[in-house]
C-alpha cells in the first residue's frame, strides 16, 4: 500500500513538472506586462526599467532556473495587479473554491446515488425513465446558461436570491444549484448502470429469497458493490468541478480561484497565473491519489502492490 | 412507447417494439434506417441533428441577409409573436435582427468547430491509441503519462491560458479542444487495442508476415471502429459545450464570428428587458447536446452485435 502510493505520488510529480514547464512559458507568451501597466507613451527607458526591476529582461532560462528556485522557497514571484506575494492572493481565494466544491461534493454524490439506485431497482419503470430524462437535461445543459436564467428567474424577476457576491448562505444557493447540476446528470446515469448488474447478480437474488425488504437490499447489498464505479467517475468530476467553478464564479463573481484565474490571463499577472494552476493541479492530483486509496479500501479484490 | 420521455443512458429500457423480423437480405444502410425507425427516440434524436445539418449547411447562405438586416420596427420584439412575420417568432435583438436567423447561421460556427475538434482528436487519439496498444514499452508509457496529465488538469484552465497567448480565433479553439480531448480517444483505443491483438486473426496475420501497420489499419482499427464512433458522437456534445462557455468567458470565438455560446454571452445585459436574447441560444445547445447524447446510446447498443436485439425484439422489464 505505501509502495502504491509512492508510486502514484511518482506519476503525479511528472505530471506536475510538465505542467510547471508548460504554465511558465505559455505564460511568458501572453505578451509584455510593460504594455498594460505603463501609460502608451511610456519612454523606452521607463519600459526597460519596468522590466529590469520585475526581471523580464533577463533570458527565459534565467527566469525559469530563479522561478523553480523560488518554488522550493513556496515563493512565486509577486503578483503585479495586487503588489502581494502570488501565492498569498492564490492562497487567500482558494478557500471559496475548496468551500464551494465541499459543498457541492457531497449533494451531487448524495442526490445521485439516491435517484441512480430507485431508478435501478425497477429499469422501465416510470421512476427510471423520469430520472433518466432529467438527468440528461442535466448533463446536456450549459451550466453558465443555468446561472443567467438562475438569475433571471430568481433574482430578477422573484428577487428571492442576490445576483452576485459572497455575503449570506443565500448567495450560495444559485452557484452551488449550477455546479450540481452536470456532475449530477453525469453520475445519476453511472449509479444506476452499476446498480442494474449490482441488482441482478446472484447475491442479491439470495438476499430477496430470503425475504430481505427491497430498501435493505438496495442500500445494504447491492449499493457497496455498485459504488465502485461511481468512485472513479467522481473523481473525474473534480476536474469538471473546477472547470465548472471557473464560469459559476465568473456568472456569480465570487471570489474564488477561477475568477483570480481569468482575471489575471486578462491583466497579463504571470505570477498569480503560475501559483493558482500549481495550487489547482496539486489540490486535483491530491485528489486523485485520494480516490485510488479510497477504491483500494471498498474494493477487497484490489491490493495495490 | 411513450416518444415524449426518451429512454435512459443504458441498453435495457423501452425499446419496446412488437415484431421480431424475420431474417431479411437487406443492404446494411437500410438495416440501420429499420431499427432506427423502431426507437422514436432515437428518430427524434436523428431528426433533429439531421435539421441542425440542414442549418449549418445551407443556413448561412440563405439566412446571412436576414440575420444582418435591421428592422428598427422589430427593436427587442418579443418572442412568440408573428405579427412582424414568422422570422420574429423568437423574437428579435435590440437593433431589430431576427433572432431566428442568427440562431440558423450561428449553427454553422457552433457545429463546425466542435465537429472539427472531434475529428482531430480522433484521427490524433486513434492513431495514438493504436500505436500505445500495440507497442508496449516506453512509447506507450509516454503517452499514457502525457494522456493523464491533460486529463488530470481541468480543461478550461488550460484553455483559458493558451487561447490568451495565441489569439482566440477558430482555428485555435479547435485545436485547443482537440488536444484536451485527445486522451479519451487515445484511451479508449489502447484499452480496446490491447483486447483485440490477443485474438486470433491478428496472431494469424502476424504470422503469415503482415507489417505493423498493416495489422493495426487493416485489422485492428476496423474492430475498434464502432466504438470511436460512438464516443464521437458523446464528445461532440461535450465539446460543443465546452466552446460554449469558452465563448461566453470571452475567451472563445471573437465577434463578428458568432457562436451559440457567444450569444448567450451577448444576451447577458439584456436580461432584465429581453431574456430570450440569452435564453433560445441556450436552448438550442442543450437540444443538439441532448440529441446527440440519445443518439449515442442507440449507435452504442445498434452497432453491439451483442446488444443489436435489444432494438428488434420485445423487451422484458428486467434485464
Amino acid at each position: 500500500m505505501g509502495g502504491f502510493i509512492f508510486k502514484r505520488s511518482l506519476q503525479s510529480v511528472f505530471s506536475l513538472i510538465a505542467l510547471i514547464v508548460l504554465v511558465f512559458f505559455l505564460a511568458r507568451l501572453t505578451g509584455s506586462p510593460a504594455d498594460l501597466y505603463l501609460p502608451q507613451d511610456a519612454s523606452p527607458e521607463v519600459r526597460f526599467q519596468f522590466n529590469e526591476r520585475l526581471g523580464f529582461n533577463d533570458p527565459l532560462y534565467v527566469q525559469f532556473g530563479r522561478f523553480l528556485v523560488g518554488l522550493l522557497h513556496f515563493d512565486m514571484g509577486e503578483s503585479l495587479q495586487f503588489s502581494r506575494p502570488a501565492v498569498d492572493v492564490v492562497l487567500n481565494a482558494f478557500p471559496t473554491t475548496l468551500m464551494l466544491a465541499a459543498i457541492t461534493m457531497p449533494i451531487v454524490i448524495i442526490l445521485s446515488v439516491i435517484t441512480g439506485s430507485l431508478a435501478a431497482f425497477r429499469p422501465g419503470g416510470v421512476f427510471d425513465r423520469l430520472a433518466s430524462f432529467i438527468s440528461l437535461i442535466g448533463a446536456s445543459t450549459p451550466n453558465f446558461w443555468v446561472a443567467i436564467v438562475g438569475v433571471l428567474v430568481f433574482a430578477v424577476t422573484f428577487r428571492i436570491l442576490p445576483t452576485s457576491g459572497t455575503g449570506t448562505p443565500l448567495h450560495w444557493v444559485l452557484p452551488v444549484a449550477v455546479l450540481t447540476l452536470r456532475p449530477t446528470g453525469v453520475l445519476v446515469q453511472v449509479v444506476r448502470t452499476s446498480m442494474i448488474t449490482a441488482l441482478s447478480s446472484a447475491y442479491v437474488k439470495t438476499a430477496k429469497a430470503r425475504g430481505v425488504g427491497s430498501r435493505a437490499i438496495i442500500f445494504v447489498h447491492a449499493l457497496r458493490n455498485g459504488l465502485l464505479p461511481v468512485i472513479t467517475v467522481a473523481s473525474d468530476q473534480a476536474a469538471g468541478i473546477v472547470n465548472g467553478a471557473v464560469i459559476v464564479e465568473t456568472v456569480f463573481g465570487f471570489p474564488g480561484i477561477g475568477k483570480l484565474m481569468i482575471d489575471s490571463v486578462m491583466l497579463r499577472d504571470f505570477a498569480v497565473i503560475q501559483a493558482a494552476v500549481l495550487v489547482t493541479a496539486l489540490a486535483v492530483f491530491i485528489i486523485n491519489i485520494l480516490v485510488d486509496i479510497t477504491y483500494a479500501l471498498v474494493d477487497p479484490r484490489i491490493r495495490y502492490s | 412507447m411513450p416518444s415524449s420521455i426518451p429512454a435512459s443512458g443504458t441498453a435495457d429500457v423501452t425499446h419496446t417494439t412488437q415484431t421480431v423480423p424475420g431474417p431479411k437480405k437487406n443492404s446494411a444502410l437500410s438495416d440501420i434506417l429499420s431499427l432506427l425507425w423502431r426507437d422514436k427516440v432515437a428518430l427524434l434524436s436523428a431528426f433533429l441533428l439531421l435539421i441542425v445539418l440542414v442549418c449549418v449547411v445551407v443556413g448561412p447562405w440563405l439566412m446571412a441577409d436576414k440575420a444582418r438586416a435591421l428592422n428598427l420596427m422589430a427593436r427587442n420584439a418579443p418572442p412568440f409573436s408573428l405579427e412582424k412575420g414568422w422570422m420574429f417568432v423568437l423574437g428579435a435583438d435590440a437593433l431589430g435582427r431576427s433572432l431566428l436567423a442568427r440562431i440558423i447561421v450561428a449553427s454553422q460556427n457552433t457545429m463546425l468547430i466542435a465537429a472539427s475538434a472531434v475529428a482531430i482528436s480522433i484521427v490524433v487519439g486513434g492513431l495514438l491509441g493504436l500505436i500505445a496498444g500495440y507497442k508496449e514499452g516506453w512509447i506507450s508509457a509516454v503517452l499514457l503519462r502525457l494522456a493523464d496529465a491533460i486529463m488530470s488538469f481541468p480543461s478550461m484552465l488550460l484553455a483559458v491560458i493558451v487561447l490568451f497567448v495565441f489569439d482566440p480565433g477558430v482555428t485555435n479553439v479547435i485545436l485547443v479542444l482537440a488536444v484536451s480531448r485527445i486522451p479519451i480517444f487515445l484511451r479508449t483505443v489502447r484499452a480496446e487495442v490491447l483486447e483485440i491483438k490477443e485474438r486470433m486473426f491478428v496472431t494469424a496475420a502476424r504470422a503469415m508476415g503482415a507489417r505493423t501497420d498493416r495489422i493495426l489499419l487493416q485489422h485492428i482499427a476496423p474492430m475498434v471502429l464502432p466504438t470511436l464512433i460512438n464516443l464521437a458522437a458523446l464528445e461532440m456534445a461535450f465539446v460543443m459545450l465546452v466552446e460554449s462557455g469558452l465563448s461566453f468567458l470571452g475567451i472563445g470565438i471573437q465577434p463578428p464570428e458568432v457562436t451559440w455560446g457567444l450569444m448567450v454571452a451577448d444576451g447577458r445585459n439584456y436580461l432584465g428587458s429581453a431574456w430570450w436574447l440569452s435564453f433560445w441560444p441556450g436552448v438550442a445547445i442543450m437540444l443538439v447536446t441532448m440529441a446527440l447524447n440519445l443518439l449515442s446510446n442507440w449507435l452504442r447498443i445498434a452497432t453491439d452485435p451483442v446488444e443489436r436485439w435489444r432494438l428488434q425484439t420485445t423487451v422484458g422489464k428486467n434485464v
